[in-house]
């Protein structure tokens, strides 16, 4: 069974143009990828080195003015038990990540929740719709301007008798 | 295999419906003929919650279905950036509220990842002991859903019998019988009283015997048979594609299971078998949870000979909270309690994953930290979530009383779906 450590390595190799820069963080990977690059990425770590299972796919808000946004892939490869964690920064000027749901189908409901979220776009998404929040809602909620209480209006209620 | 027919007359209609392996199909100005869209939920006594699903029909047969989420959306995340790590944990009972005990300690298990917390070994083999218990508990609510699905309410009453023999058992061990919030960041709440082991220890003597007689009830009763085999068919590769985790994945053929392949608590120190199957069908998923359930009583009976002596939380003030009786009788015990409560534990800046093996799959708490007392981020990957996501493919093509059953058989929760 080859080592992670090697496999690792040879990752870094062959992706080092797409690669910005790479963490270990207690045990765990962390590679910065390239925005434009993700689909291509994502399509070689699966078909070369076996990453099968997307676990998750998240957004996160940085608050700050560059590269606001991050959005993260949990990659695992479930023979080998191999984890892997991907980074694409996204810029609030330019919000948009070309999909991954052509890799692994799980991206489809995810993605949705990060654009529902955040109000990242995913190019070429086959049903970018929102995941939780209503489909008029205006707001998105995990964005940290967004207020706890929540604002005022933006979900109406129903009339008073 | 069913034969498709068209009918000619309404004689010929009626002999063809008396024979179950012949579909009928309608041409013409029928109202039977045209497709039609039927709203199932957000409130169905069988959808597990407030699922909706969105069924397009071509007679019986599904051609088109949309599941729609967000009714029961509490925006745990977001309150999650709002509380200290403590403040968080009573939310977490509530995700999967059918094993509460697992959700605390998938938490715990994070926040100790991200703050380099290491826990003692008398409550990392209770925290164990306990999550297999919520794991039968969870089997037990859904076995007897799921073959009321299939039209059998009978069974329901039994597993709830058992069901209140855990709660019992949780009462004692916990101080609580459903959301527990026991495990506490860097161990537990409460030491495990000779009375909860003993009552752990008759509850899995007669339990095995229990699941035995169910099987024999279901195993190779015709209706339940009927009902499941074949019925919401998934491969191992459209499986792994799909996200499925847990008993859905191995009932698909992938022995994937986190408790052997990337262990946590004491998983790596106990005999137990991963059991897989091929067949990808409800029947499949069925079988595999029972299964499991006979492997977590096996789990349970192994630790509970070996519990070692010890204390139940780490002796580090500065992110543990002190007991009690320390806060109570000495100056540093009371501050430190105060600067917990108020700042919390404060995790090093940096971002970490932590996934457990949950009743329904993988349930991962992934936690950003910028060095405070609340996450910046904190992201719940919950397995019923993406589970529900293979609906519409193994919906579509099946009949419409074939919906329940599938549903059924993928274990959602809403609660922890819609987060």
């Amino acid at each position: 069974m080859p080592v992670f450590e090697e496999i690792l390595s040879r990752i870094q190799s062959d992706l080092s143009d797409s690669l910005l820069k790479s963490e270990l963080y207690r045990g765990e990977t962390t590679l910065y990828i390239k925005k434009q690059d993700i689909v291509s990425v994502c399509k070689k770590l699966k078909s070369d080195f076996g990453f099968n299972f997307l676990a998750d796919v998240l957004g996160t808000d940085r608050f700050t003015d560059d590269d606001r946004f991050e959005v993260i892939y949990h990659l695992r490869n479930l023979t080998e038990a191999w984890f892997l964690r991907l980074v694409v920064l996204v810029d609030e000027k330019d919000l948009a990540v070309d999909t991954v749901s052509s890799v692994w189908k799980t991206a489809n409901w995810e993605e949705r929740e990060v654009f529902d979220m955040y109000g990242i776009k995913f190019n070429h998404h086959p049903d970018l719709r929102r995941m939780y929040m209503p489909q008029d809602f205006e707001y998105y909620p995990l964005r940290k301007e967004f207020p706890l209480i929540g604002i005022e209006g933006s979900i109406p209620l129903p009339a008073k008798e | 295999m069913p034969t498709e027919k068209q009918p000619k007359s309404t004689d010929e209609l009626l002999r063809l419906l008396e024979d179950e392996h012949t579909f009928v199909t309608l041409e013409g100005g029928d109202a039977l003929d045209t497709e039609m869209v039927i709203n199932m939920g957000p409130s169905h006594p069988a959808t597990h919650g407030v699922l909706r699903i969105v069924l397009k029909m071509n007679g019986e047969t599904i051609t088109q279905a949309i599941p729609e989420l967000g009714y029961l959306h509490r925006a745990m995340e977001k309150l999650a950036e709002n509380k200290s790590y403590h403040e968080f944990m009573p939310y977490t009972d509530r995700l999967d509220y059918m094993m509460p005990y697992s959700n605390n300690v998938a938490l715990c298990l994070a926040v100790e990842k991200a703050a380099g917390i290491t826990v003692p070994e008398r409550a990392q083999v209770i925290r164990t002991i306990a999550c297999e218990l919520a794991r039968i508990s969870s089997h037990l609510l859904w076995l007897g859903s799921m073959v009321m699905d299939t039209g059998a309410l009978t069974l329901f009453l039994h597993t709830f019998r058992e069901r209140e023999k855990i709660y019992d058992i949780f009462d004692l061990l916990t101080g609580a019988r459903f959301t527990v919030s026991h495990s506490r960041i860097g161990g537990l709440a409460s030491d495990i009283s000779p009375e909860a082991i003993s009552a752990l220890k008759s509850f899995i003597k007669q339990f095995p015997a229990q699941v035995q007689s169910w099987e024999k009830l279901l195993n190779r009763n015709k209706i339940f048979l009927q009902r499941t085999v074949g019925i919401g068919y998934i491969d191992a590769e459209m499986a792994t594609d799909m996200g499925l985790s847990g008993p859905n994945l191995r009932a698909s053929g992938v022995k994937w299971d986190l408790r052997k392949k990337v262990p946590y608590l004491k998983y790596d120190s106990v005999q137990f078998d991963v059991p897989t199957s091929t067949d990808g069908d409800s029947y499949a998923r069925y079988y595999m949870r029972i299964l499991e359930m006979y492997e977590s009583v096996s789990i349970i009976e192994q630790l509970l000979d070996r519990i070692p002596e010890g204390p139940v939380r780490a002796d580090y003030a500065k992110q543990v909270y002190p007991w009690k009786s320390e806060v109570y009788h000495t100056m540093e015990g009371l501050i430190h309690d105060f600067m917990l409560t108020d700042w919390g534990v404060c995790p090093e800046k940096g971002q970490v994953y932590h996934a457990i093996e949950s009743s329904k799959g993988e349930l991962g708490f992934f936690i950003q930290s910028d060095g405070t007392g609340h996450p910046w981020r904190l992201k719940i990957r919950s397995p019923s979530f993406v589970n529900l996501q293979s609906l519409p493919y193994l919906l579509e093509g099946s009949q419409m009383a074939d919906t329940v059953v599938i549903i059924g058989s993928l274990d959602p929760v809403m609660g922890e779906a819609d987060k």
